[in-house]
């Protein structure tokens, strides 16, 4: 295929150059009807994506290869991996990294940032609400039982305020760029969203692999998330204390996320704990050191809700600190994020986002949803078996990807499993129409070829809301593939964000 | 930086002093076990193979292990036993993977370049091959293992910031650095005594020179005693001489000095139990001369040394490590640790 043969593909026009006088495109390289977030043409890159591709096209692909394998297997021995355990053996593997960086441009950015930060502020409005008032549903905007029937629920949170209003602290959110290069928000990460020691890494890394490729690009930085962290962890801190201690609460070595907690812990100068080494007296939180107790102000855990606290969630729980809840309602110590935030980032609320950004903030959306069914509702189930060889349906309670059924990927018996499912348990499951991911070149056994990715930028929120430059770039390492998590064969790329010229 | 940070910086978790303490004993046994692995081959070529690699087994105290699983000590079965297998814990591969599954536990705390070195040097020394372990590659494979828990000890000498936890991991290299030494000499001293056959021979000389070396203690020794080697000289030196790095007495003698620098400097009022135990050692060492020592019994004396060195490892334990609380009762030895004895 010539270039000339994708320049009628569905981008908008008008944005920019027609592909003609884009950047050229790497040897081999069709980007087809998707957009490409290398390729397709941007105003104000300032030249920076040519240069890119000029300087990966001067590149022969063994070069490539050789720095691809350089690269990961520096990830290996400086650890940044997570383990696989089976019955008899732990294995460690890296998160794939492919080297061919994502391009954001700044204006881009600015668009993403604020709408990631109006997201954070919806969110944190409708906790907040829901946990006090529920005046959001009195008036009718979400349904009661969406709420108050949400296993994320936790009465436990109930008329109980937490500093600046502010629940969620840390926060994921899952961005997909359609085929006429819209940013639409796929999903909304609340709990505890995991992939931000990635972006620093992979950073890292591409600067000891590829320091050639960004010579001359400005590009924002991504090392200042520990300190914007640690600085919102001390703003949550309770009143009256001048020099908040701040721990990092973590499952253990043999969490598979153990890494980020150790590079969230660095970046912040603070002890990563586990539920052992925490112990509660008269409602306050200590922390067992070699001179005895120590007080414990912040606590950033990284440990569901349900395992936190065996007096009031699950019993079994063996990684939890009994008593903590107590002592965080009593105000002696902070939890980031809060519990029970997992109401707002549930599959199911994800449809009525933009009817929540518009009730507390009496605006638009800067970022728009992926169109969404709700199957609880009779329409929605009948839009979504009607067309079911079009949707991909996704179960509301489930993530990792893990129990999706892609219309247009599915076979007939596959579709006929789905539509049994459907209409068993309708509330359990929502519908999205396709939605053709937009694509970068990646290194694959073919050389340089369009795989799809989505993005998750992080934002961090004490008093006010940061938002790290770029995030976690998740790709599908697959041909075709749409589905981007580690779980199933995705992998990475260091993101660029491209400083205003 | 105000002073109330000044003392956050100070504070160390007890499951973190826990794991550098154990991260360093289990470094010191993988290095001490190449040493004797290594030497062994000497005494091997010196003409007592059997005897020789037995007593590799016994330094250890795996007898009873080893025999269920491989029978009579063959000089091959008693280096996969060390070398190559992963299920039996006092292997070298074993020691390095406790070692740097503390070092996993301390990332938060300690260098990457630490972190890295070990991770690597885990990897390497858990996939060794036979041939790797076999005929002349054993002298060359006990020269890398050595090599790289040195390597671990520059980077953590270079890299590691010097407040409590290095202490920590200072007080578990010298209690398992004196150990090591008096098992290698306690098994040696009674291998190697001079029947009257031997005496003055050749291979008598051969022996104790060996031995020296295995404690990297060779030249050391040619200088303080140049012109003498007797059993009673080279069991002095290891035992009692105040400047060789690997001498009982010099690391029973930083141990207590890293205790001391634990309560004066972070003032940790805990170390008096291990400072009290560990004042006894160092004058039961220091109080003694050889001839004493073997008169009344040199391997009686080991053994002494020994379980001091395990009251005090098991004292520092309870005032300092997970389970400790001010006021509690002392914890149960066994439970929870992030290390065990063996």
């Amino acid at each position: 295929m010539t270039r000339a043969d994708v320049t009628g593909a569905t981008w908008r026009p008008g944005e920019g150059e027609s592909r003609l006088l884009g950047p050229p495109l790497p040897p081999g390289y069709d980007p087809q009807h998707f957009f490409c977030e290398l390729t397709t043409p941007r105003p104000g890159d300032g030249g920076a994506l040519a240069t890119i591709v000029r300087r990966l096209a001067a590149l022969p692909v063994e070069e490539l290869r050789r720095r691809a394998a350089a690269a990961e297997r520096d990830l290996f021995n400086l650890g940044i991996t997570f383990t696989v355990y089976s019955e008899a053996t732990a294995i460690d593997r890296i998160l794939p990294f492919d080297m061919v960086p994502r391009v954001i441009t700044a204006g881009e950015w600015r668009r993403l940032e604020a709408g990631v930060k109006q997201r954070v502020a919806a969110l944190n409005l409708f906790l907040q609400d829901v946990y006090n008032g529920r005046r959001i549903i009195r008036d009718g905007v979400v349904p009661e039982d969406l709420v108050l029937g949400n296993p994320n629920y936790r009465p436990e949170m109930q008329d109980f305020p937490v500093p600046f209003g502010t629940y969620v602290h840390i926060c994921g959110i899952d961005i997909v760029r359609d085929e006429t290069g819209t940013f639409r928000v796929l999903e909304d990460n609340a709990r505890t969203p995991s992939g931000v020691s990635y972006v620093i890494e992979n950073r890292h890394a591409m600067l000891r692999a590829f320091p050639d490729l960004m010579q001359g690009i400005r590009l924002r930085p991504v090392d200042g998330y520990g300190i914007r962290l640690q600085e919102a962890m001390c703003e949550i801190a309770p009143a009256g204390v001048d020099d908040p201690q701040v721990v990092l609460l973590s499952p253990g070595i043999y969490n598979s996320a153990y890494f980020e907690h150790v590079f969230l812990a660095r970046e912040m100068g603070v002890p990563l704990v586990e539920g052992a080494d925490l112990v509660v007296e008269n409602d306050r939180v200590f922390m067992r050191t070699t001179a005895g107790l120590a007080p414990v102000h912040t606590i950033y855990r990284r440990i569901d809700d349900t395992f936190l606290d065996p007096t009031v969630f699950r019993p079994d729980s063996m990684l939890g600190v009994p008593g903590i809840i107590a002592a965080w309602r009593r105000g002696n110590v902070a939890l980031a994020n809060a519990v029970g935030t997992g109401v707002a980032d549930d599959k199911a609320l994800y449809a009525y986002m933009p009817r929540i950004i518009r009730y507390y903030l009496a605006e638009d959306p800067v970022l728009e949803n992926v169109e969404t069914m709700i199957c609880r509702e009779p329409e929605g189930l009948a839009a979504t078996l009607a067309d079911l060889p079009n949707r991909v349906v996704k179960p509301v309670g489930e993530s990792g990807g893990y129990g999706i059924t892609i219309g247009p990927r599915a076979t007939r018996a596959e579709l006929e499993a789905c539509r049994e499912k459907l209409l068993a348990d309708p509330a359990n499951w929502i519908s999205q129409p396709v939605i053709g991911l937009s694509v970068c070149p990646t290194l694959s056994p073919d050389g340089l070829r369009p795989r799809h990715l989505d993005l998750r930028p992080y934002a961090i929120t004490g008093r006010e809301t940061w938002v790290l430059p770029g995030g976690l770039t998740r790709v599908a390492l697959k041909p075709g593939s749409l589905v981007v998590n580690s779980s199933q064969g995705g992998g990475s790329k260091d993101t660029w964000v491209l400083v205003d010229e | 930086m105000s002073r109330a940070l000044a003392v956050h910086a100070q504070t160390l978790l007890a499951r973190y002093a826990e794991s550098l303490f154990w991260m360093a004993r289990y470094l010191e046994r993988a290095e001490n076990l190449a040493r004797v692995l290594d030497v062994t081959q000497t005494f091997e070529a010196s003409g007592r193979p059997s005897q020789a690699w037995e007593s590799v087994v016994r330094i250890n105290a795996d007898e009873a292990e080893f025999t269920r699983r491989y029978g009579p000590p063959t000089p091959e079965a008693v280096r996969r036993f060390y070398l190559l297998d992963l299920d039996n814990p006092t292997s070298i591969p074993a020691a390095v993977a406790a070692a740097r599954q503390n070092a996993r536990t301390l990332r938060p705390l300690i260098s990457t370049e630490m972190w890295a070195q070990l991770n690597v040097f885990h990897a390497w020394v858990s996939a060794l091959s036979e041939e790797e372990v076999a005929g002349d590659g054993l002298s060359r494979l006990c020269a890398r293992i050595k090599e790289s828990v040195q390597l671990q000890t520059g980077i953590t000498e270079g890299t590691f910031y010097r407040d409590q936890g290095w202490h920590f991991l200072q007080l578990g290299r010298f209690i398992e650095r004196a150990d090591q030494t008096t098992r290698l000499l306690d098994i040696k001293y009674h291998l190697l005594l001079p029947s009257l056959a031997d005496v003055g021979s050749a291979l008598d000389l051969s022996q104790w020179h060996a031995l020296l070396r295995a404690a990297a203690g060779y030249h050391a020794f040619r200088r303080v005693h140049p012109r003498t080697l007797t059993p009673r000289a080279v069991a002095d030196f290891l035992l009692l001489d105040a400047a060789f790095p690997r001498s009982v007495l010099l690391c029973v003698r930083q141990a207590e000095w890293t205790l001391e620098q634990l309560r004066s400097r972070y003032g940790l009022r805990a170390t008096r139990g291990p400072a009290e135990r560990i004042e006894e050692l160092r004058a039961g060492l220091e109080e003694r001369d050889i001839d004493r020592i073997v008169e009344g019994g040199l391997h009686e004396f080991l053994d002494w040394v020994q379980r001091m060195l395990i009251d005090i490892a098991g004292s520092v334990g309870a005032a300092f490590f997970r389970d400790w609380r001010p006021g509690a009762r002392e914890p149960d030895q066994g439970a929870g640790g992030a290390g065990a004895e063996g």
